[in-house]
């Protein structure tokens, strides 16, 4: 390299670095960097009246898994804490399975449309994506409520005799993410299968495959990435969700991302509150790690 | 008689599938609409057709006080992050990648990985601090918090314009000895606009519909539109709150509608 091209190239990355600093510095002020602090937040002692006092103490990580008898000051598992951590992870796969479930066969179907009503099925999936995720939430609400759209229906169709209770328990809360979510899984989805050859599936009929093995052998393990991506893209909000919940698990069935509020609230236990956020952090990037890894090693698999 | 012909990418049952889904993602948002002209008080019970709502929802000054906030931090944050994503697009697209490169695009999608919560509660222990320690109050916060996760919405839209535009013409500018300064203001700004709408809007429709960071970041006082709704859920529903979901949704889609427009146009120009 000349000495004017590596003036021009360092120039060039100057200038990359200072236009982006505005970005970089309102980012670590208000999003990346306040993580830091609960960091911090998550080693020191709880405060009387919530708060934190200032002195090292490992009782919020601790907290996580065990707390102490009031009377006898013996550790214990935390059986409610672990109820809560099971039902986060139980209902964000659940959701994750059925958005995949019938979010294939829908991106499928938008794929597989001529080329110029494509851009229309897209739009009818971005549009419940982009709106409030409290009004959808609400939306389910009157759906699944006693005097709801389903149970009018099934009464007046002599299905049911007695309005169903399906509001305020893991039952509602798993409807409302896989209704909130599904768009977030059929996006990456669709953007799979549009780039997937159709001659495939004509070169593996022509050698007697059925359909089920031409969606098995064929289809699947090529738009695998789009499943990965979905997947993540539908688990990792999943976990973290606190509208929802909030709105159709009624106060009792909480998520992590309610206990964590409770935390900072009533429950005045500040230390436990930021060491569970950092948990939800680490899980949350863990599973975004393994997507990369997952997605790269794709990306090499097919030029290789 | 002989298969007439394979039609290989129609998979048994997929059709019936997506289109029970589409029902599914719309029926829930059409009842809800059709349940803000209920004439009567509940939510539950189905009075007559009426539009009493809408005039009541207009008369309260709670909502009243909440829309304006909303659109006022909405406003401010789609500003904001929409100029420093703006300048951020152009400084790490069209040259040759530069160390660090990859540091900035995980700082600008950091909003989109970490969960909602979890920077909720960190923003709310750092805005108490500052709080505590300067005694400053005020709307600043939400609208700080507002720029920072809106910048990698605004961020998207305007590098994928950027990546898209031909350089040829800008070239051409300064070989007619512009300085770069007008073959910015006079060739690359107008040619990136409809990047920069695009991701100011969609940068104000996340601002608009944000709960939990706002939940969490806002003092007493300070609802905006889905954080007050977000309370109202707690008590017993008039289909007051079906009419004000109603208005705001109109806005997305109107906006979204706007967005898609915008981004089109790209693609056949």
């Amino acid at each position: 390299m000349s000495p004017a091209e590596l003036r021009e190239t360092r120039r060039s990355a100057r200038n990359g670095w200072l236009l982006s600093t505005p970005a970089l510095i309102l980012l670590f002020c208000a999003a990346a960097g306040p993580l830091l602090i609960v960091v911090i937040y998550s080693f020191l002692a709880p405060g009387k009246y919530g708060n934190v006092e200032w002195q090292f103490s490992t009782a919020g990580w601790v907290g996580i898994l065990w707390t102490k008898d009031i009377f006898d000051e013996t550790w214990h598992l935390a059986d409610a804490h672990l109820a809560i951590f099971w039902r986060s992870v139980s209902l964000s796969l659940l959701t994750t399975l059925f958005t995949f479930l019938v979010g294939f066969p829908t991106a499928w179907f938008i794929a597989t449309r001529p080329a110029n009503h494509r851009a229309f099925w897209l739009f009818l999936i971005t549009i419940p994506f982009w709106t409030n995720l409290l009004i959808r939430t609400y939306a389910i609400n009157e759906v699944l409520r006693k005097e709801g759209l389903v149970n009018t229906v099934l009464i007046k169709l002599h299905v049911l005799s007695e309005p169903l209770d399906m509001l305020y328990g893991p039952f509602a809360i798993f409807v409302g993410m896989t209704y909130v979510y599904l768009p977030l899984m059929v996006l990456p989805l669709f953007a799979s299968i549009d780039r997937f050859d159709m001659k495939l599936l004509e070169a593996g009929h022509d050698l007697y495959a059925s359909r089920w093995q031409l969606l098995r052998r064929v289809i699947l393990p090529i738009v695998k990435p789009g499943i990965i991506a979905g997947s993540i893209l539908v688990f990792v909000p999943s976990l973290g969700a606190y509208v929802t919940p909030r709105v159709l698990g009624g106060g009792k069935q909480m998520m992590i991302g309610n206990f964590i509020e409770l935390q900072f609230g009533q429950g005045r236990n500040w230390p436990l509150g930021a060491a569970l956020s950092m948990t939800l952090l680490i899980v949350v990037t863990v599973a975004l790690l393994v997507y990369v890894r997952y997605a790269g090693r794709d990306g090499d698999a097919r030029h290789g | 008689m002989a298969e007439k012909h394979f039609e290989v990418s129609r998979l048994p049952g997929f059709a019936t599938t997506a289109i029970i889904v589409f029902v599914a993602l719309y029926v829930p948002i059409f009842t809800l609409v059709a349940y803000s002209f209920n004439a009567s008080m509940s939510v539950a019970v189905w009075g007559g057709f009426s539009t009493d709502w809408y005039v009541k929802a207009w008369s309260n000054q709670q909502i009243k006080d909440a829309t304006l906030r909303s659109l006022i931090i909405a406003c401010f944050a789609a500003a904001i992050s929409t100029a420093v994503a703006t300048m951020a697009a152009l400084g790490t697209t069209r040259r040759k990648a530069f160390k660090g490169q990859t540091f900035i695009y995980v700082m600008i999608n950091q909003p989109l990985m970490v969960p909602e919560i979890v920077t909720a509660v960190a923003l709310l222990i750092l805005f108490g601090m500052i709080k505590q320690a300067t005694g400053i109050q005020g709307i600043g916060y939400v609208i700080l918090a507002h720029s920072a996760f809106c910048i990698p919405f605004a961020y998207l839209p305007i590098r994928a314009r950027l990546e898209g535009m031909d350089l040829s013409l800008e070239t051409a500018a300064a070989d007619l000895y512009a300085t770069p300064w007008q073959t910015f203001r006079r060739v690359t700004l107008p040619l990136l606009a409809p990047g920069i709408a695009a991701g100011a809007m969609l940068a104000f429709v996340i601002s608009l519909d944000d709960v939990v960071i706002t939940e969490f970041v806002k003092a007493g006082g300070q609802d905006t539109l889905p954080t007050y709704m977000l309370g109202q859920m707690k008590r017993q529903l008039t289909p007051e709150i079906n009419a004000v979901s109603s208005m705001l949704l109109l806005v997305t889609v109107a906006l979204l509608t706007a967005f898609f427009l915008l981004t089109r146009k790209k693609n056949d120009g």
